[in-house]
């Protein structure tokens, strides 16, 4: 890899978030309006802390700072290189207009423990974007587990019966997941005495293939369990009982994707595609995330629950990721990385939709959206916009993605996970079509309002951003934020040449 | 001045210890003053023995001027230093903490309180300063009649725990002596690092072994390892709350410190590996240790005798680091005695500062409590999260080292153990704080905002027990994210050079 940077810049990242958490504890519930001004401010700095990262790392440069020294060869480390920086331009970004939507969400429903709430919300970020800068695996585990103990305040949020049960069933899983991962990334320790991510991996050489075929499964149940794999994926439906903000920004974009985020970083940077051709293993890698795209998109169909259904798209969507990462080639790689941004536009587009339309109307089941399409049209053809594009349709930018894994998928001459990419499109619609046909085109419920009577401007305006940007980066890949240049240095880094 | 660092550790809390009465004979009150400024002089001592070590490497002290093998050596290596600020540090804390509970616990004895107090202090100081096995047991029962005094002061059953702990505790410190009678009938000497010269041509004769076996079952039962642990609970949990915070944390360490000492510097390693198989055996005592540490803990509802099973297994960590025989897994036991003092001695200051103002400690009372004490419930959730294992918290970093050793050592079901305990951890006091940090079941939906939460009256800890439990939160942060620095300066030279 090219030139290294010494700046601390990846560190204020980290750290303006979880100063900013602190203050918000501090003002607490007496000053709502300076306590929601840290949270926008914060949101600001660590986006343009993170954006100015990409403009040297498309240049080829790695930005890294190294904090402390935790054992001998491994060190507390951030190293910005361009996947990293893909999922943390993704969290920086999208935390903006979810900070907004957040504000009036909880205003609007006057919700309780409303300093907690935006406290931990501010502590997952940092955490996020701790994950996604993270120079090692122990520098990445030590965010990874920060991630899950400040989220589980936001799913036990309402404090009822069923969220905590959701609070203790999504501990039980990702605690049992950290303790695996510890475990495996000390055995890795032992056996190559470094945990540097390196592009192509660092595993290769070290080891007999029975014991790095068991490190592989043990890593990815252990990052597996946040990315809803099957069959660790139960926790992430029961967790929609948190309030929607968390739900879109959290189980669609930042603790999920940290899971994803962490299979793709043990996959090509650990291991490497090398070594797992070597070992033979990618097939049954791909088949078992094949298996949940297929299950997830089936299990979404019989749900009634939007937030429920959602929740098992997203599983289907994470598995898509994986696949396309575990595939292998070039083309598979591009899309599986780029999914994992595209992905977040579209599915925090839902959820806010989800949020707006629980707000206004307190309905939350897909049967009850008759008609509703006729009160609340920006939000609904938002959510029409955002449901295209994870059917792959263009304009979109899912569109892209899913061309890239298709491609991917007949490089590999291995049909049958193209049928798998294409299966899942078309479960796509089965699952999503149907309620924007409920709510557009059926016969309104008696209780639709006949005007146009959409949820608060603050809510409605980020989920028509995020619609509005999908489309962008649908048509321009590079818009902005550079996204499509970002993945091709990252698979570059991988492969190499 | 700097030369005589050493004795002033233990003549200033001695020499305060006897004057204490004499205050308090006629002003009661000024004890407590008294004894804060006695300590501050073994807290600035023992810092500077250790930045001392750190400098220029282990020195001894010759006590009265004695050359050693015949005379008192007081032995200040990279180990006994850090264990010497450790226990300088959390007794000093300690004594801050003292007084708000004292006062009602100690009525009208507070100067008996103090005096014990100071002597407790003195006897662990002793232990780990000292270079001689036979001064070791002279601050051995310092320690453990200054501990019977405090712990039977406690509440209802406190004087039949006391009871069971001196009869128990007694047959400890006469292994311990008569470890020391068959290694002097032996030898002829008593000094630790001349035995050490001594003892490999003996390894095999029939004294030196029998002795061996009464050190390591006398320090075990000090420990309250494994099925030597009965004592233990009871004792820890009746304790006075201002008290407990001094005894829980350090006793329990402080003999960890002496099995390391008798595992790695009075014998040569790999006497407990070849000779005899006591590591194999202390090994697995650990395993059962945790397991039964942490389901017996999972059973009470009481939140200190919890902790009280919780160290237990906690002492089942360190003498599975001890037992795989390697860098990483002694550097993991260690680090886990500097962590896991720091971490119960917090969670015994949050739990006497609940019982002072007023609140129960069964589990069921912890509701809402983080309303109530904020701040020392966030102390308490620092800790509790430590105890899981969860970073930066440093109790984290003594899992990876121990995992590690582990690994090394290619014990896969000991590794399992470690992880299922952390596990077994996070449901303890993730149970709790849902309790703390959840409004009552009456009182839950939505529309309660503001004017809710004020109807609950914030009532945190006094400032003198404030002070010990945010400085031991902020330790239990601050040592996670400077272990490696730790261990580059300390540790890794306690460990012996042939691992």
């Amino acid at each position: 890899m090219g030139e290294v940077i010494y700046s601390a810049k990846p560190l204020w990242a980290v750290l303006v978030s979880m100063v900013a958490a602190f203050l918000i504890l501090l003002t607490g519930d007496k000053a709502r309006n300076l306590r929601e001004g840290w949270t926008i401010l914060a949101a600001l700095i660590k986006f343009g802390l993170v954006f100015s990262l990409i403009e040297p790392v498309l240049a080829g440069k790695t930005i890294e700072y190294t904090l402390i020294n935790l054992l001998p060869g491994v060190a507390l480390q951030f190293r910005v290189d361009a996947f990293g920086l893909l999922f943390g331009v993704v969290a920086a970004t999208l935390w903006i207009p979810t900070s907004f939507y957040s504000i009036g969400y909880v205003r609007t429903l006057n919700e309780h423990a409303q300093s907690r709430y935006f406290f931990s919300f501010a502590m997952c970020l940092s955490a996020a974007i701790g994950v996604a800068f993270a120079g090692n695996l122990l520098t990445l585990l030590i965010f990874y587990e920060i991630l899950t103990i400040a989220t589980w305040p936001l799913v036990i949020h309402h404090e009822d019966e069923s969220a905590i049960n959701g609070g203790r069933k999504y501990l039980v899983y990702t605690l049992t997941a950290g303790c695996i991962l510890l475990l495996a990334i000390g055995i890795t320790y032992s056996l190559a005495g470094t945990l540097d991510f390196v592009g192509g991996g660092f595993l290769a050489g070290h080891g007999s293939p029975g014991l790095l075929i068991i490190l592989l499964i043990m890593f990815i149940a252990g990052f597996g369990v946040k990315a809803g794999i099957m069959p660790f994926h139960e926790w992430l439906p029961s967790a929609m009982v948190a309030p929607t903000p968390v739900s879109a920004l959290l189980h669609a974009v930042a603790v999920v994707k940290a899971g994803v985020f962490g299979c793709v970083r043990v996959i090509l940077f650990v291991f490497g595609p090398q070594l797992l051709h070597e070992l033979g293993v990618w097939t049954i890698l791909a088949g078992v995330v094949a298996f949940t795209v297929v299950a997830a998109g089936l299990l979404a169909l019989g749900q009634d629950h939007l937030k429920r259904r959602l929740a098992f798209s997203t599983i289907n969507n994470l598995a898509l990721i994986i696949l396309g990462v575990s595939l292998l080639s070039k083309n598979s790689m591009t899309g599986g990385i780029l999914h994992l941004a595209n992905h977040a536009f579209m599915k925090i587009t839902l959820f806010f939709c989800a949020g707006a339309i629980y707000v206004k109307t307190h309905k939350d089941h897909v049967s009850q959206l008759d008609g509703l399409g006729r009160q609340m049209p920006f939000t609904f053809a938002a959510f029409a916009i955002a449901s295209m594009g994870l059917c792959g349709l263009p304009p979109v930018n899912g569109f892209i993605s899913k061309w890239f894994l298709c491609l991917g998928a007949v490089e590999t001459h291995q049909l049958v996970f193209l049928f798998v990419i294409l299966t899942s499109a078309m479960l796509d619609v089965a699952f999503f079509f149907p309620i924007i046909y409920n709510g557009f085109f059926k016969q309104p419920l008696p209780d639709v309002a006949g005007k146009i009577d959409e949820a608060p401007l603050i809510m409605v305006i980020p989920l028509c951003a995020t619609a509005l940007f999908s489309i962008i980066f649908g048509i321009f890949p590079n818009a902005f934020l550079n996204f499509f240049n970002i993945v091709r240095l990252a698979v570059t880094n991988v492969l190499g040449g | 001045m700097i030369d005589q660092l050493p004795a002033l550790i233990i003549v200033a809390p001695m020499l305060g210890a006897f004057l204490t009465p004499i205050i308090g004979w006629r002003y009661q009150h000024l004890c407590y003053p008294w004894t804060l400024l006695v300590l501050t002089i073994p807290l600035y001592s023992a810092v500077g023995a250790l930045f001392k070590v750190i400098r220029s490497g282990p020195f001894g002290y010759n006590l009265g001027g004695w050359a050693p093998p015949w005379g008192i050596e007081y032995r200040i290596d990279y180990l006994s230093a850090i264990m010497l600020v450790l226990i300088a540090t959390i007794g000093f804390l300690a004594a801050v903490n003292a007084r708000p509970a004292g006062k009602t616990e100690f009525k009208g004895k507070e100067a008996q309180l103090y005096t014990l107090f100071l002597l407790q202090i003195t006897g662990l100081l002793g232990i780990v300063i000292t270079g001689d096995l036979f001064n070791i047991f002279v601050f051995l029962e310092i320690t453990s009649l200054s501990g019977y005094g405090l712990i039977a002061h406690g509440e209802e059953g406190a004087p039949m725990a006391t009871f069971n702990y001196i009869i128990i505790g007694t047959i400890g410190a006469s292994f311990y002596l008569l470890g020391v009678g068959y290694l002097y009938m032996a030898t002829g000497s008593l000094n630790i690092a001349d035995l050490a010269t001594i003892l490999p041509a003996l390894y095999h004769s029939k004294m030196i072994l029998v002795g061996f076996a009464f050190f390591t079952t006398g320090v075990a039962i000090k420990m309250g390892l494994f099925p030597l642990h009965i004592w233990m609970p009871d004792a820890y949990t009746t304790a006075p709350n201002s008290v407990s915070t001094l005894i829980a944390p350090l006793m329990t360490k402080v003999a960890a410190y002496l099995m390391i000492r008798i595992l790695f510097t009075l014998f040569a390693p790999d006497f407990a590996i070849s000779v005899v198989p006591v590591a194999t055996i202390l090994g697995w005592l650990a395993v059962i240790a945790i397991i039964v540490g942490g389901v017996k803990a999972l059973a009470q509802t009481d939140i200190k005798r919890m902790v009280a099973y919780i160290m237990v297994a906690e002492v089942g960590y360190i003498v599975m680091g001890i037992s795989v025989m390697n860098r990483a897994g002694l550097t993991g036991a260690i680090l886990h005695i500097i962590n896991d003092a720091c971490m119960i001695f917090c969670l015994f200051l949050t739990i006497g500062a609940i019982s002072h103002r007023g609140h129960g400690r069964e589990i069921n009372h912890f509701q809402n409590l983080s309303k109530k004490m904020p701040l020392t419930m966030a102390a308490f959730v620092i800790a509790a999260l430590s105890m899981c294992g969860i970073p930066p918290a440093c109790g984290f970093f003594s899992k990876w080292y121990l995992i590690m050793g582990m690994i090394t050592a290619g014990q896969w079901i000991f590794a399992a153990t470690l992880l299922g305990s952390s596990l077994i951890n996070a449901v303890l006091f993730f149970r709790i704080i849902e309790k703390a940090y959840l409004a009552p079941p009456e009182s839950q939906g939505h529309n309660h905002t503001d004017h809710e939460a004020e109807e609950i009256e914030r009532n945190d800890a006094p400032l003198s027990m404030m002070i010990p439990i945010i400085m031991s939160a902020l330790a239990i942060l601050l040592l996670g994210l400077f272990s490696g620095k730790i261990i580059d300066a300390v540790i890794q030279h306690a460990v012996p050079a042939i691992f």
